[in-house]
């Protein structure tokens, strides 16, 4: 055949099996690539035992509280179907609310809290005017009341 | 020795701008009018996305280097697919030009990435709480980078043209399978960076104003790196055609070597006017009151 075709044929042929080499890398590290585990996991001891890892998920409502010293403070991180209580001393992100997401990195301990020695505030992808988000805010609220009042 | 009219192609096929000699003058007129509309539609930009775009609800106003930190990351990304795909197309046909331009791109894509990279940290600080995590998206962004400076280092480093052509195809094709990961990298795994706003198979997750902003300067970007790529290119042409060739670009070229002649125009036509205005300042100072330094002339 044609040089130019067979030349497109090694560079296809190759291009092929480096993509399957890379996927099979991929495939093969997914335990590793793991950037935080979620509180699921976590519960069902999927996590590594021993040494530091990374939990996500959102700050469960209503969970932040402040301890006497006024530096730690404790809060719960979950995925809607497991709860993991989370210790944290230092300074949080701005963006750290309550309902909101977070990565927490730290190391459990024997009496399943989770001890932070760094806390992370994920945010969405979602961006969204101040006035759209207040909109949005006070359709909720009507309906809770509405859902209150029945 | 042949001289260069033996190679100017009969017909109007697209393909005679494969030839460089015939690229350059080419590229030397279109360049200029990319510059402008990419300089002109930054400005649009970046007034849409610094006044007009609203603030965000969660963010503030930390939010606006979105405006520069994604078109940079579309442009690093999609660049680094061009080069792999022009560095495909000259080693399938042997051609000259194609590994020019994948050569002409890569400067360009590589100050995207680096753009893009330090944009990011700077809003991750606020925002997350830290300049840098090792997540999949970060990680493989940080990839591409050594792998445009390795593509630039490796063809800078061997003196043969050809060789050096080769070489690098082979760092833009493998590297470009890092592309789709870096794309795919918040669907796959768990990141800390957060998914994408904008994709070609869901509605956007940003108000309008936003979105216009930021496509505003993704096709900013886009303009820019077209003629930030066409004056490169003109170099490498000028650099590596005139020994086996015996070209050089002709008088009637209205663009000069330099590639800059209606820049340097606009910009001489500016500093005259300023001179002349001066001129015609003084002079009537002087018809006015007679002198300029407090001595009258006579």
């Amino acid at each position: 055949m044609k040089r130019r075709s067979k030349r497109l044929l090694l560079l296809g042929g190759a291009g092929a099996l480096l993509v399957g080499a890379v996927v099979l890398v991929l495939t093969a590290f997914q335990e590793n690539l793991v950037f935080f585990h979620t509180p699921s996991e976590v519960v069902a001891g999927k996590a590594p035992q021993g040494r530091a890892f990374r939990i996500g998920g959102m700050v469960e409502e209503h969970s932040i509280r402040r301890a006497e010293d006024g530096l730690t403070v404790h809060f719960s991180i979950t995925d809607m179907a497991q709860m993991i209580p989370v210790t944290y001393k230092g300074t949080l992100p701005d963006l750290f609310q309550e309902g909101k997401g977070a990565v927490v990195q730290g190391q459990l301990d024997e009496k399943g809290q989770f001890r932070a020695s760094e806390v992370l505030a994920k945010h969405d992808e979602n961006y969204m005017p101040v006035e759209a988000q207040y909109a949005l805010d006070s359709a909720q609220m009507n309906k809770a009341a509405e859902s209150v009042q029945q | 020795m042949r001289s260069f009219d033996d190679k100017k192609p009969r017909g109007k096929s697209l393909l005679r701008f494969a030839a460089p000699q015939v690229f350059y003058p080419l590229a030397g007129t279109l360049a200029p009018w990319f510059a402008a509309a990419a300089a002109l539609l930054a400005l649009i930009g970046l007034y849409v996305g610094f006044f007009v775009a609203p603030t965000d609800a969660q963010q503030g106003e930390v939010y606006r280097v979105i405006f520069i930190h994604v078109p940079a990351a579309w442009m690093s990304m999609f660049i680094y697919l061009l080069m792999a795909f022009w560095s495909a197309v000259g080693l399938v046909m042997n051609t000259r030009l194609s590994f020019m331009m994948a050569r002409a791109l890569a400067p360009t894509g590589a100050m995207f990435c680096f753009v893009a990279l330090w944009t990011g940290a700077l809003w991750g600080k606020p925002t997350w709480g830290t300049y840098w995590v090792w997540d999949a998206r970060l990680t493989s962004q940080l990839l591409l980078m050594f792998l445009y400076l390795g593509y630039m280092a490796l063809t800078a480093a061997i003196e043969d043209g050809r060789r050096a052509d080769r070489a690098g195809a082979i760092i833009a094709l493998v590297g470009a399978v890092n592309v789709p990961i870096i794309y795919f990298s918040v669907m796959w795994w768990n990141t800390l960076h957060q998914g994408a706003s904008v994709s070609l198979t869901q509605a956007p997750t940003m108000a309008t104003t936003m979105l216009a902003g930021m496509l505003l300067m993704a096709v900013a970007a886009w303009a820019y790196t077209v003629a930030a790529a066409f004056w490169r290119v003109r170099s490498f042409i000028l650099e590596r055609e005139r020994i086996p060739t015996g070209w050089v670009p002709s008088l009637n070229d209205r663009r000069t070597v330099d590639g800059m002649g209606f820049l340097e125009r606009f910009l001489e036509h500016g500093r005259s006017c300023m001179v002349r205005l001066g001129q015609l300042r003084r002079d009537h100072f002087v018809h006015c009151y007679g002198t300029v330094s407090g001595v009258s002339p006579s």
